[in-house]
């Protein structure tokens, strides 16, 4: 997820080089790094889930906001993964699947703890309340 | 027909099957091997030509693993399951669960209509038709395997005989013809062409590529057309107590069945130029997983015609057995804002959604209207999505998902307050509709 305003701040340094700016050079990169903070931190504080009685409700997004209402008893399977930096910072992401492929509640950065809680907890709503196609 | 109820023991597939099976490549290395017997020289038509010795090996080695690809074959039907074993080599033995059964097709192209033969195909939700194809039996047999199969992915004794289907709607092919002509692939490049005849007429050396162009174009649409009109002939929907049976074709029979209860979203399509003569389209969408291990190209026809052309009434009449008490008819308020304009200039004409106690409908497009219907007992989930352009316009749309695969119904460019609420109130009025049918 940090890769994308990372990659901006690259491209940045790249054209200031390329002008030999020297001068402009620490700005642009300090412009970049403080510009992809605060967007990671708006994007971070928009991801958010509740578990509710009957759904479990996913929203994210601060650009493209989206929200995700997934009935427990449509749960078909649930995922837990962990890539190598979330493993090197102890977190791991959630995702639940349905018989839709289009329905997309994933969340991500959890505790790698409290994931496998939930994916427990959900398992056992989802398997009390699973309906048929 | 026999006395004994077919499948309860093992059983092979009919012994022409590797003839009807492979006969396609048989013909194809026929027509192959005709440019080289014509190439040997007239003085030297030895029939040791290399070229046709190793054309008929290819035959012979084709011929020979049909046969033997038939003789290790075999399935019975087995307790809960419908039972498939096959290979010489690489033995596979399917299962397929009797009550994942979406549908079961029985199909038949032409050659094997010739022998007298039929293809039953199963279409379980988990893996779509891909294993579960008896081909081929015989023509009387195939209804009996159908209907055994069918009473026992409902839960009834095998033994119980197939439910009286009762005539709904024949489609005239008088109709077919016109209606299917007038779909865009042939109508644009008609004219295309009729533009490239024109400008033949004003400039001559301009013309001349274009006309030849556009008249390719022309020849794929009316293949295309051909092809639907090869497959949608003689249509006709009848009901049974289990669900609509679908039977179609001209050189290839089709007999379908699509139970009620797998239907998970109908839509009523209105092309531009079968609107002047109020003839719409109605199109069924079935649970099914992973489209991309088909290998058949004509198993992966999920969504379904259920009606290739009729009147608007002829239409809901049918919409109204396939799913009661649903409403197509928009109410004034399932437009969006006019705002909705700047982010769907074409498709705002159209543009409707609208939901009640038991389905959900959006409607859409410009050029190819299109109405969905999802029975809120089918979501499998609600997502509400707004871009950067939907959130300056104060825009959302709300998709919501079933298990089907080609179309969703999406609730575009709503105001945002009005979408939040769809969200909510959607996603309340499915868990209800569950708990209605659970209780």
């Amino acid at each position: 997820m940090v890769w994308g305003p990372a990659l901006i701040a690259g491209i940045a340094v790249a054209v200031a080089a390329r002008f030999a700016a020297a001068a402009v050079l620490p700005f642009a990169v300090v412009a970049a790094a403080c510009a992809s903070w605060l967007v990671e931190r708006g994007r971070y504080r928009s991801w958010g889930y509740a578990e509710r009685d009957e759904d479990l409700v996913v929203m994210r997004g601060l650009l493209f906001r989206r929200v995700s209402v997934v009935p427990y008893g449509r749960m078909q399977f649930i995922d837990v993964t962990a890539g190598p930096i979330d493993r090197l910072f102890g977190l791991a992401t959630v995702q639940l699947h349905t018989a839709a492929a289009a329905t997309d509640a994933r969340i991500p950065g959890l505790l790698r703890a409290d994931a496998d809680q939930l994916r427990d907890r959900l398992a056992a709503v989802g398997e009390a309340r699973a309906t048929g196609l | 027909m026999s006395e004994v109820v077919p499948g309860d023991h093992w059983r092979r597939l009919h012994p022409l099957s590797p003839l009807v099976r492979f006969g396609r490549v048989v013909v194809g290395l026929l027509v192959l091997s005709v440019p080289s017997l014509q190439a040997t020289h007239p003085h030297d038509r030895s029939w040791l030509n290399p070229s046709l010795i190793s054309y008929a090996v290819l035959l012979v080695a084709g011929g020979l693993a049909g046969v033997v690809s038939w003789a290790v074959t075999r399935w019975r039907i087995d307790g809960g399951d419908l039972r498939i074993e096959t290979g010489l080599i690489r033995r596979q033995s399917f299962r397929i669960p009797l009550a994942r059964i979406q549908a079961v097709d029985i199909v038949a192209p032409l050659a094997a209509r010739v022998l007298g033969l039929a293809e039953v195909r199963v279409v379980s939700a988990g893996r779509g038709t891909e294993r579960g194809r008896l081909a081929y039996l015989t023509a009387g047999e195939a209804p009996q395997v159908r209907a055994r199969l069918l009473a026992l992915a409902h839960g009834l004794a095998g033994e119980t005989p197939e439910p009286p289907a009762v005539a709904l709607v024949h489609v005239a092919n008088s109709l077919l013809i016109p209606a299917l002509s007038l779909r865009a692939a042939v109508a644009a490049p008609l004219g295309i062409a009729l533009a490239a005849i024109v400008l033949l007429v004003v400039s001559p050396e301009a013309g001349a590529a274009f006309v030849s162009g556009s008249f390719g174009a022309l020849v794929l649409g009316i293949i295309s057309v051909g092809r639907t009109f090869n497959e949608d002939f003689d249509f006709a929907v009848s009901e049974a107590g289990d669900g609509v049976r679908l039977d179609r074709g001209l050189l290839q029979r089709r007999h379908e069945t699509i139970p009620y209860g797998r239907i998970q979203a109908v839509r009523l399509v209105e092309p531009l130029l079968w609107r002047p003569f109020g003839w719409v389209r109605l199109e069924v969408d079935v649970a099914r997983q992973h489209m991309s291990r088909e290998s058949d190209p004509s198993a992966q026809q999920v969504a379904r015609t259920l009606l290739p052309v009729a009147s608007r009434e002829q239409a809901m009449w049918l919409l109204g057995r396939v799913m009661p008490n649903a409403g197509v008819q928009p109410p004034p308020e399932a437009r969006p804002p006019r705002r909705a304009w700047v982010r769907a200039p074409l498709s705002y004409h159209f543009l409707a959604a609208w939901y009640g106690h038991k389905y959900a409908y959006a409607r859409t497009g410009r050029v190819q209207a299109a109405t969905i219907v999802v029975p809120l007992l089918k979501v499998q989930s609600v997502r509400l999505e707004s871009g950067p352009l939907l959130r300056a316009l104060r825009l959302a749309t709300v998709h919501v998902d079933t298990a089907g695969r080609r179309w969703q119904a999406s609730a575009s460019c709503r105001d945002h307050e009005e979408a939040d609420q769809m969200l909510w109130t959607v996603s309340e009025r499915a868990r209800l509709a569950r708990r209605r049918t659970a209780a």
